[in-house]
């Protein structure tokens, strides 16, 4: 994956399995959420495919890839909420655009959205009203909407403090063990990668691949890559 | 009382230069330069310098960039600095600025670019760009054929805030502008006709100038000016935001949900908006007519409805409605083409209004060329 000639990574080989909370982590800068673009439809590869299943996303028509699209749900980083509608807007616009849903069939989903992310009571606030972290809350409840299969987090815990970004960690894996929704995580927070991470892929911006996928917790015990050792330990160095 | 900074030179060795720092070693006061020192360095064989700073009342990156101009001064003439003098503060912080090496290729080197290689890169990026301003128009264009057989999806709430903003909100500014510009042009065609006295004329000129012509540029600029630009800049804070990728995410097309209203809004409004324009026009007119050249009230109204065909009021609102399509896309695509940052935005609404404009104008030159050649 690159932009125009230049490359950012390449030979990035790995799956994500159902049910997984799947870990994309590394350095700044090394394209983790250039790969979430590619993963959720915004930018194609420059080389290479994305399977959803058997189906090569990029290579499919139109159709296909909004139908795939449509089973997938994002939180971007900063909530990306639509500014000129309220929460309850966000989140039943989805709602009303893809479901055969009556208007009061619509309040009630949007309702237990937000009482899901702990939002209760704040379907008439507008984002600009609210505070950050419950932007990204919102954005989560939106995300969820339509029950997707799949979940997309960019940076869930960038600027959040210590207690706020915890309780996203244990709503996440609340969620995926719940509603078993594949969850894709962008994020280098160590904390969340380890509290959450049951499968992830290590990219290694000076190497421009990625040199590790799996479980957090067991990279951290059996990898001898001294970079990733590094990258999960807050930078100490790998004892030989 | 603050001391100020002073630098006392002395040779503690053939070969050492000390440095004696005292006062206040702080930004914005009156720091010694490196020239002092630098002098005793070229008649005299030092090899080292060092630091005596048990004086310094207090310092801040003032002694720092001191220091470290001196280092880059006196690496050249393979001169060691000893910093172990100075504070520990300073000695800790200089050498975290040495730990991670300048990367020299951070930033590409610019290189010079000859003129033919400037003209074909505008030339490429020429072709480029009108290939997505046709992109751009061939998806408004394909948004407009779905709102036709119901298809599109949009809130209908928006499409009525937009004509709330498109029409009413912009009926002071448009009756402004265009009763001045009736006035001009009946002040202006006054002098002359008075010459020949043919002022009753005015009510000719002002009527087929305004209706024709002139409401409907003066409208379309206006427009372009205030919606286009805020159009620009809403869908390019939207694209800062992520909010256009997250309605693409969902499967939701931008150019149905966002653009459509704003096209539609305008292509309903702008003709209003001209007729609207064409009778502050004509009042503005008949205000030097009745009150300057002393024309009857009435006779001024007849002689406009006489002169006024039905063919120039319809090419009046034609081109109405075509402006607003115009203004509509240039502020949506320079919206949705903005780049991610603050200053992106302004430069998406500048470039929605000089774009509208130049389409206006560029269009009005094709229409009027149309209705020559049709002798309409």
């Amino acid at each position: 994956m690159g932009y125009g000639d230049f490359i950012l990574m390449r030979d990035l080989n790995f799956t994500i399995y159902h049910g997984d909370i799947f870990i994309i982590m590394g350095g700044s800068g090394c394209g983790k959420s250039t790969m979430m673009t590619i993963l959720i439809g915004l930018k194609s590869p420059t080389k290479g495919q994305v399977l959803y299943g058997d189906t090569d996303f990029w290579a499919a028509d139109q159709q296909i890839r909004e139908q795939i699209i449509r089973r997938g749900g994002v939180m971007y980083q900063s909530g990306a909420l639509w500014s000129s509608m309220t929460l309850g807007e966000n989140i039943a616009l989805p709602l009303e655009t893809y479901k055969n849903l009556s208007a009061a069939e619509v309040g009630e989903v949007v309702e237990l959205k937000l009482e899901l992310v702990g939002l209760a009571g704040f379907k008439d606030f507008y984002p600009s009203e609210i505070s950050g972290g419950m932007q990204k809350r919102a954005g989560i409840a939106r995300a969820m909407a339509l029950d997707p299969e799949i979940l997309f987090f960019d940076e869930p815990s960038a600027g959040l403090d210590p207690v706020s970004a915890r309780r996203l960690d244990d709503m996440i894996i609340e969620l995926s063990e719940s509603m078993g929704t594949t969850m894709v995580v962008v994020t280098h927070e160590l904390a969340s990668i380890f509290a959450i991470g049951t499968n992830s892929v290590f990219l290694d911006v000076s190497k421009r691949t990625m040199t590790a996928t799996g479980n957090p917790s067991k990279l951290l015990a059996e990898s001898q890559d001294p970079t990733l050792h590094m990258f999960l330990t807050r930078g100490e160095e790998l004892e030989k | 009382m603050v001391a100020p900074a002073e630098i006392l030179v002395k040779s503690s060795s053939e070969n050492v230069l000390e440095l004696v720092l005292s006062g206040q070693w702080n930004l914005g006061q009156n720091l010694p330069s490196t020239d002092e020192v630098l002098h005793r360095l070229e008649s005299s064989a030092v090899k080292q310098i060092i630091f005596d700073s048990q004086d310094i009342a207090g310092w801040d990156s003032g002694l720092l960039t001191f220091v470290k101009r001196l280092r880059k001064q006196t690496e050249e003439k393979t001169i060691a600095l000893d910093i172990s003098g100075l504070p520990q503060g300073a000695q800790q912080l200089l050498a975290l600025a040495a730990a991670v090496p300048e990367k020299k290729d951070a930033r590409s080197a610019e290189k010079r670019r000859s003129f033919l290689t400037i003209l074909g890169e505008e030339t490429v990026e020429l072709y480029r760009s009108t290939g997505q301003l046709l992109d751009f128009i061939g998806a408004a264009s394909l948004a407009l054929m779905r709102f036709i057989r119901g298809k599109a999806m949009f809130r209908k709430t928006d499409l009525m805030l937009m004509l709330e903003t498109c029409g009413g909100q912009a009926l002071p500014i448009v009756s402004l502008i265009s009763f001045l510009v009736g006035l001009i042009l009946a002040f202006v065609g006054a002098i002359q006709l008075k010459l020949f006295g043919a002022e009753i004329y005015v009510a000719d000129l002002v009527g087929i100038a305004m209706v024709r012509l002139m409401a409907a540029i003066m409208t379309g600029i206006v427009m372009a000016g205030r919606t286009g630009g805020a159009f620009a800049a809403q869908l390019g804070t939207m694209q800062v935001n992520q909010e256009i990728d997250a309605l693409r995410t969902m499967g939701i097309s931008p150019m149905e949900f966002l653009v459509l209203p704003r096209m539609l809004a305008l292509m309903i409004m702008m003709p209003l908006l001209c007729l609207y324009a064409n009778i502050m026009g004509i009042f503005g007119g008949m205000v030097v007519g009745v009150y300057m050249l002393d024309i009857g009230f009435m006779q001024y109204f007849n002689e406009t409805v006489a002169a006024v065909r039905f063919w120039d009021l319809g090419i009046g609102l034609f081109s109405g409605f075509l402006f607003g399509v115009i203004v509509a896309l240039a502020g949506c695509m320079r919206g949705m083409e903005c780049g991610r940052s603050a200053s992106a935005v302004g430069d998406a609404a500048t470039s929605a209004v000089v774009t509208a404009i130049v389409g206006i104008i560029v269009t009005t030159a094709m229409i009027t060329v149309i209705c020559n050649i049709l002798g309409i």
